[in-house]
């Protein structure tokens, strides 16, 4: 086998890694979309906030220590003990289904009804409040996120695939945590399924994302559903956030990637769970593909807009997209 | 105004027919209920009894299905009393007021228009279903039993209004007459003890209109559900219902057997379009 060939099969392999994370946010767009019809722009803002929290629970930061220190002239910024990873994940989602109340009990409940662009909006401003808040409760420096996940190349699966080319070829390189992240996604798509085809709250919320009035009826509050997919969406950031925080770093840069997710639901269908995760494989493949073979004709640097001129062809062609509800026009 | 002649009191009474009527089961007290300057409700009492089937009629706008929404909670009326079962109701959301028993229909049809029909009348169970979230994951052998009782039910009230032969079919693709009769089904799925219907049959053909008369008395029937309805055909109310209130513009304006609210000049004047003033 060429080993330009080989290269590309990595190639695909390390783009079907990085389409899982991209997937993994464009999870939790779908989730709440589907139950409100909120487009939520904070969801990738949530993922870092998630990660920001968990390494500040599990390295004993103080919340808000700089404002704190800068109005009693105080100088702390450590408790002096560190937790667990497990506890501080559940911690952590303590934070995010807080979160999730929060939002609907102060925002949400109050434009129940709006235009799909005011709600819009709506997230908008929430992304860049959690942001900020972010940032004022946990500081804004990198961090590092080690929550004891296994990292770096797999010397066993290069080792495994270095017979296939050449004396220049030394087996496929692939990150164990890449590999982690894919199962932990399937894991988690395969019980969100499970949870909506067959559990009560899963009914409920099919229900409610079908039609209000005769959820209501049926005796399911709005309310309760609304919370509880955002603590779903909170915990999928969660996911999200721990995935690409041991990746690459805690940083505030995770709400612009996490945008890719954007184009991966073009692809996708905004309601669509296996959409989301084709659209994200698709789309962590193409970049990295294109990039790979027709970059250095074009002088390189096209993972930055790939994504989105692959989502513009498909908006034209169809709108819907691969998954999503066939969108009759009424004539 | 009113001729509550036959003066039912709290306790039951036998009808024309010579069915056992129960006690008061809801009570509606001096409700009033305003849109902005619309005063939909207008200081309006009235009573169901326990196994009875109640009719509200009233020309367009005259507030009837307002009232049915005061009832289940989707309006909360400015003024008045509420009582269920000899209780005083706090104001209560829908959904509160569905786990007490009280199941219903819309006058436009609200499905889920995504699901099949089966899956919309097991909607209807939810209410019934106890499991929560974590009991369902880890212990899979009760929720797995619950869910085939549920399945049960739904299954007999699936045959109980002839419906099997589109039990798959997405509600979507059903005509019209056959979406009210699934609307029927999922509130019944509920096992109500007092059963709303918002015009069960507008839009309905001669035949489908039979065909729904005669499911709602077998369901007051065999079930001994309570059933408040609107309906416009007076054909049809006077076959099926014990007793009738009247409204017109927000108000009440007779109250009694089919018979006697025939009977009632107020009535009268209201069906025949005599100008109010
Ligand atoms: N949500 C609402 N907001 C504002 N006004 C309302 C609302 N619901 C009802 N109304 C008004 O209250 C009045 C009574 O309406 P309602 O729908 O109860 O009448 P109805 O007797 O059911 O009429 P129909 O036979 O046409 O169904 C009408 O004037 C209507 O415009
Ligand atoms: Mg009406």
């Amino acid at each position: 086998m060429s080993d330009t060939f080989l290269y590309g099969i990595e190639v695909v392999m390390n783009g079907l890694m990085a389409g899982v994370l991209y997937a993994l946010v464009a999870l939790g767009f779908v989730l709440i979309y589907k139950a409100s019809g909120i487009f939520n722009y904070a969801q990738g803002v949530m993922a870092l906030f998630a990660a920001l929290t968990l390494v500040g629970i599990m390295e004993g930061q103080v919340p808000f220590s700089h404002l704190i220190n800068a109005i009693f002239g105080t100088n702390i910024h450590h408790f002096g003990w560190e937790v667990p990873a497990i506890l501080a994940i559940f911690l952590t989602m303590g934070v995010m289904v807080l979160f999730a109340y929060l939002v609907q009990r102060f925002v949400f409940r109050h434009l129940v009804g709006q235009e799909p662009i005011i709600l819009f909006m709506a997230t908008i401003g929430l992304a860049y409040f959690l942001e900020g808040f972010g940032d004022l409760m946990w500081g804004s420096e990198i961090k590092k996120l080690d929550i004891g996940l296994v990292q770096g190349a797999s010397v066993w699966f290069e080792d495994l695939t270095s017979g296939l080319g050449g004396d220049g070829f030394y087996g496929f390189y692939i990150d164990v945590l890449d590999v982690t992240a894919a199962v932990v996604a399937v894991i988690l798509v395969v019980s969100l399924t499970l949870f909506s085809q067959y559990s009560k709250q899963g009914r409920a919320m099919r229900a409610v994302a079908d039609d209000h009035q005769a959820a209501l009826s049926v005796g399911i509050s709005l309310n309760f559903i609304w919370i509880l997919v955002w603590s779903i969406a909170g915990f999928v950031a969660l996911v999200a956030g721990i995935m690409w925080g041991a990746k690459s770093g805690v940083q505030f840069s995770l709400s612009l990637i996490a945008l890719k997710a954007l184009p991966v639901l073009m692809l996708g269908g905004f309601t669509s769970i296996p959409g989301a995760i084709v659209g994200g494989l698709i789309i962590g493949v193409g970049e990295k593909l294109f990039e790979f073979m027709i970059g250095p004709m074009i002088g390189g640097a096209t993972e930055a807009w790939f994504a989105y001129v692959l989502a513009l062809v498909f908006l034209v062609f169809r709108p819907q997209g691969l998954f999503g509800d066939k969108i009759i026009e009424r004539v | 105004m009113s001729d509550n002649s036959q003066d039912i009191s709290q306790g039951g009474y036998t009808t024309v027919d010579g069915r056992k009527i129960g006690g008061v089961m809801m009570e509606m007290k001096n409700i009033t209920l305003r849109f902005g300057g619309v005063v939909a409700i207008s200081d309006i009492s009235f009573n169901i009894h326990e196994g009875e089937i109640r009719a509200i009629i009233g020309p367009n706008g005259a507030g009837k299905s307002s009232m049915l929404n005061v009832i289940s909670g989707f309006y909360n009326p400015q003024e008045g009393e509420v009582w269920f079962h000899g209780a005083k109701r706090p104001n209560m959301r829908p959904y509160q007021v569905a786990e007490q028993g009280i199941a219903r229909t819309f006058q436009n049809i609200a499905l889920f228009e995504g699901m099949s029909v089966l899956d919309n009348v097991m909607t209807g169970r939810l209410t019934k279903m106890k499991s929560g979230m974590f009991a369902q994951a880890l212990w899979k052998g009760k929720a797995e039993q619950e869910e085939f009782e549920n399945r049960e039910v739904v299954e007999k009230i699936i045959d109980f209004l002839e419906i099997q032969a589109i039990r798959k079919t997405p509600v979507a693709r059903l005509p019209y007459g056959l979406k009210k009769r699934v609307e029927l089904a999922r509130a019944l799925a509920a096992e109500p003890k007092l059963l709303l219907l918002d015009e069960p049959m507008a839009g309905m053909n001669v035949e489908e209109k039979e065909d729904m008369s005669r499911f709602i008395l077998d369901v007051n029937d065999e079930f001994g559900t309570t059933i408040a309805l609107i309906e416009h055909d007076m054909g049809v109310v006077m076959d099926l219902s014990d007793r009738v209130v009247v409204m017109d513009y927000g108000r009440k304006i007779g109250d009694g057997t089919p018979a006697e609210v025939l009977a009632n000049q107020d009535v009268i004047d209201a069906y025949l379009g005599v100008s109010h003033d």
